[in-house]
């Protein structure tokens, strides 16, 4: 390997590693969280007319509780770890070494895709019990998942380097990446919400993420999924273009 | 490793070349045009008091801050246009002593070792250095169960992980205690010994006259002086004179200004040399009758250098930054 090859694995294991040493609270939480809405929803819509042709609830709700999830834990990994770094005063470590912006995005994104690789895999793990999913095109589930998670994970990496404090963090969670994760149709079909917010719906980048990767297993889904694909890759592209200029920059990064 | 690979430009003139940087923080002017080269294998000090513009210079010639403008190279290698190149050539202990609490002293360092390029061919490096700076009992400890001092010193290992031929000491030794002082001076003369250029900030005086052969001083973002340290000390054309007085006698009025502290009763006279000699204190008291309980000399050192040239202390300096760390 070059020494430049050898930085960005370095720094692409250190970030896995990062998270590693703590799964408890980076995998396993979120895994237990995405179960417990799968349990009280199931309950409670029990017996309500398939969403769509041969889709009960639970089989209807269980992708889009996994895609819910990964984009928060690909934006909560890039984010947290970045500002971690800026507050405790260790990115100074990384700041002097010889890494390009490249290697920086590709290192956090890489780790942000396995930790979320790690929760999608375990949320379909535990939920076997309890429905059978189908998987109708795996090319479209797998695209899905590596733009959304990579969409997310960009973004969670622009946070990173404009937050000055855990707060600023915690304000894009909040006021950002919950409630769109939560209005996206993870729990429902937007054919079912009144004409505005049908409407609504369409501007929101995540719907079009677990619209699509919901269609990657039943072959059903609100939009085409070539939209879903297209709005996704643009949000992608979107938030790369973002993070890069901002590392090739130092902005915020550099005084 | 980065030592063993030469640099590409044909035989540079300095190990860090600094021309005409400018740094403004808005209507703040940090840096103010500073140049000059720092020659390989010296043991250079970079001395000034807080605020003079040292730690932001530091931090431009490290690629943590933007230069407004001019340009600052390392074994030629610009750290701008030629940054990887020009990082493989440097270490850099910062001033604060930060860590990263994931991980343990060993595995830092080999992920240190890692962003520099450096695989499993560093790992014997980096357990003599643990060895050196007696960290090899905390090797495998979690860096927030590490004492400050200790902190200090895998900090001063993580700079030297990829053997870097240019090393730089943002104030190495401030808030430690004398023993690790002590270590630190060492392991950089070592360092420099076997060839490396050191770079060294300090608000210890003394640590900069014993270990650099050239200083530069800093004053409100400009380099008020930059020579050879010998040099530097014999540019001071003074000698201080310290008497005490039997019986508690007063000193004559025409020595009075000459007065510049007491200190345990015993009252200091700075003396020019060519204008008033040391004699011409002893005919003085003489012919006014007083008798000495206690007479000392002293050359001056780089304080009163260092006092002079920027009318600042560098002991209050040192006193803050103890306190900082």
């Amino acid at each position: 390997m070059t020494p430049d090859q050898i930085g960005f694995t370095t720094l692409l294991r250190k970030e896995v590693m990062r998270f590693w040493s703590v799964l408890g609270q980076t995998v396993t939480a979120p895994v237990v969280t995405a179960l417990l809405y799968l349990l009280v929803f199931a309950q409670a819509m029990q017996g309500r007319a398939p969403v769509y042709p041969g889709v009960g609830y639970t089989e209807f709700l269980v992708p889009g509780l996994v895609m819910m999830t990964v984009i928060q834990n690909a934006f909560a990994n890039t984010s947290s770890s970045l500002t971690q770094s800026k507050i405790m005063g260790n990115l100074v470590f990384l700041q002097m070494a010889p890494l390009g912006p490249l290697e920086w995005f590709a290192a956090y994104i890489g780790a942000a895709l396995l930790r979320c690789t790690l929760v999608a895999c375990a949320m379909l793990l535990v939920t076997i019990p309890f429905v059978h999913l189908p998987i109708h095109a795996p090319i479209a589930l797998i695209v899905m998942f590596l733009l959304s998670a990579g969409s997310l994970a960009a973004f969670g990496m622009i946070a990173g380097i404009v937050a000055e404090k855990f707060d600023h963090i915690a304000t894009f969670t909040n006021f950002f990446i919950t409630p769109l994760s939560f209005l996206s149709g993870v729990f429902y079909s937007v054919h079912a919400l009144p004409p505005l917010w049908f409407k609504a719906s369409h501007f929101n980048p995540f719907f079009y993420m677990i619209d699509g990767f919901r269609y990657g297993f039943f072959g059903h889904a609100d939009v085409p999924i070539v939209h879903s694909v297209l709005w996704t890759a643009a949000f992608f592209m979107l938030a790369t273009a973002v993070c890069l200029w901002m590392l090739v920059t130092g902005y915020k990064l550099k005084r | 490793m980065t030592s063993t690979s030469a640099p590409t430009a044909a035989a540079p003139a300095g190990a860090i070349e600094i021309r005409g940087v400018r740094k403004r923080y808005g209507a703040l002017e940090a840096l103010r045009g500073v140049s000059f080269d720092i020659r390989p294998g010296e043991f250079f000090a970079l001395l000034g008091p807080n605020g003079a513009g040292k730690s932001t210079l530091i931090s431009i010639i490290s690629g943590l801050v933007h230069a407004t403008e001019g340009s600052v190279s390392v074994l030629g290698h610009d750290t701008v246009r030629d940054y990887r190149a020009a990082r493989r050539l440097l270490g850099v202990v910062p001033q604060e002593l930060v860590f990263d609490p994931f991980f343990k002293v060993r595995d830092m360092l080999r992920i240190q070792a890692g962003y520099y390029g450096c695989g499993k061919q560093a790992w014997p490096w980096i357990d003599e250095m643990l060895e050196r700076l007696d960290l090899s009992a905390k090797a495998d400890v979690s860096m927030r169960a590490l004492s400050g001092g200790m902190k200090r010193r895998v900090l001063i290992a993580q700079a030297l992980v990829h053997k870097p031929p240019v090393v730089i000491l943002d104030e190495p030794t401030a808030g430690v205690d004398v023993e690790l002082r002590r270590m630190t001076w060492a392991f950089m003369s070592d360092l420099h010994r076997q060839g490396t250029t050191v770079v060294l900030t300090t608000h210890y005086l003394e640590e900069a006259q014993e270990l650099c052969s050239r200083i530069a001083i800093l004053d409100r973002g400009s380099v008020a002086v930059i020579e050879p340290t010998r040099q530097l000390l014999a540019r001071h054309p003074y000698r201080f004179l310290r008497i005490k007085l039997a019986g508690g006698a007063q000193l004559p009025d025409a020595l009075r200004p000459l007065v510049t502290g007491e200190v345990n009763d015993a009252l200091e006279l700075k003396l020019e040399t060519r204008v008033t000699p040391i004699g011409s204190v002893f005919d003085a008291l003489r012919n006014a009758g007083i008798a000495i309980e206690d007479v000392h000399t002293r050359e001056p050192d780089l304080e009163d250098i260092f006092i002079e040239l920027t009318g600042h202390s560098a002991k209050a300096g040192a006193a803050t930054a103890g306190a900082a760390t």
